[in-house]
C-alpha cells in the first residue's frame, strides 16, 4: 500500500511542474492545454513503461493527475492487443477508462442541468 | 541640514515608489509553485485515502483505484456547480487543473458557461468543448501505442 505522504509528494510535484509550464508561458497555455498535454504525456510514458515505476511510487499521486487517465488508457489497450490482438487495440483503452470517462460526462451534465453559473 | 524642497521629494518619492509597488505585479512564481503543490497533493492524496480504505475492505487495487477516480470526478463536479472549485482554482492554478478534478471541473464549467443555448447543443454539447479534445489524444495515442504493440509482436 503507498503511504498518504508519498501520494502527496508526487501529486504535488507533478502539479508544480504544470503551474511552471503555465506561468512561463502565460498567456499561451490554458488550462485546456494543461489537461491534453498531460493525458498526451501520460499516455506516451506509459507506452515507454515509464509511467507504472511513477504509480508503483506514488500510487494516487500518479494516478489522480490527468497523466494518469492516459497510463490507464494505454495500459488497457496493451493488455487488450496481448487478449484480441489488432481488435484490442481499438477496445481496450475505452474499456479500461469506461468509468472514470462515463462518471464524467454523466455527473457533468447532471450538475450543468442542476446548477446555473455564478456571477 | 535638509531643505523643505529636499524632504518633499523625498516623501514624493517614496509616495511614488508606494504607489508603483501596488500596481506592479510580484515575482509570483514561488507562490504559485507552493499553491498548486499543496492543493494538488491534497487531492492526490485522498485519492489515496479512498484506495487504501477500500483495498483494505478487500477491493482490487484496480477496482479501488478506478473508484477513486470516480468519486473525486463526482465531488469536483458537484463543487464546480455549487462555485467552490472555480474559487479554489483562482489560488491553486495548476493543483486545481491537473488532477483528475480539474478534467471534472473543465467540462462542468464550460457546459455552465452555455446553458442558455439549451440542454442539448448548449450544456451536451459544450461539455465536450474541453474534455473532446483531452479524450482524442488519449485515444490517438492509446491506438497508436496499441498498433505498434500488435505489428512488433506479430
Amino acid at each position: 500500500m503507498v503511504p498518504l505522504y508519498m501520494a502527496f509528494l508526487v501529486g504535488g510535484l507533478l502539479c508544480v511542474i504544470g503551474q511552471i509550464v503555465m506561468d512561463a508561458t502565460k498567456p499561451t497555455v490554458t488550462p485546456g492545454h494543461i489537461l491534453v498535454g498531460y493525458i498526451s504525456a501520460g499516455a506516451i510514458l506509459s507506452g515507454l513503461g515509464l509511467y507504472q515505476p511513477l504509480v508503483n511510487i506514488g500510487g494516487a499521486g500518479a494516478t489522480v493527475p490527468l497523466s494518469g487517465f492516459g497510463h490507464v488508457l494505454v495500459q488497457g489497450t496493451l493488455k487488450a492487443v496481448e487478449h484480441k490482438g489488432l481488435l484490442g487495440a481499438f477496445s481496450g483503452g475505452v474499456e479500461a477508462a469506461a468509468a472514470g470517462i462515463t462518471t464524467a460526462i454523466v455527473f457533468g451534465y447532471v450538475v450543468a442541468v442542476i446548477f446555473n453559473p455564478k456571477g | 541640514m535638509e531643505t523643505p524642497d529636499k524632504k518633499i521629494k523625498a516623501i514624493e518619492k517614496q509616495e511614488y515608489e508606494d504607489l508603483a509597488s501596488q500596481i506592479r505585479p510580484k515575482p509570483k512564481l514561488a507562490r504559485n509553485m507552493a499553491w498548486a503543490f499543496v492543493v494538488g497533493g491534497l487531492i492526490c492524496m485522498s485519492g489515496q485515502w479512498i484506495i487504501n480504505y477500500m483495498v483494505s475492505l478487500g477491493v482490487s487495487l484496480t477496482d479501488a483505484s478506478t473508484s477513486a477516480s470516480c468519486i473525486l470526478i463526482f465531488l469536483a463536479a458537484l463543487f464546480t456547480g455549487l462555485g467552490y472549485y472555480n474559487e479554489l482554482g483562482q489560488h491553486a492554478g495548476a493543483g486545481s487543473i491537473v488532477p483528475i478534478t480539474g478534467f471534472a471541473n473543465a467540462i462542468v464549467a464550460s457546459a455552465l458557461e452555455y446553458k442558455r443555448e439549451g440542454y442539448i447543443f448548449g450544456v451536451g454539447a459544450r461539455i465536450f468543448s474541453v474534455a473532446g479534445p483531452t479524450l482524442v489524444f488519449g485515444f490517438v495515442i492509446a491506438v497508436l501505442v496499441g498498433l505498434i504493440k500488435v505489428f512488433l509482436t506479430s
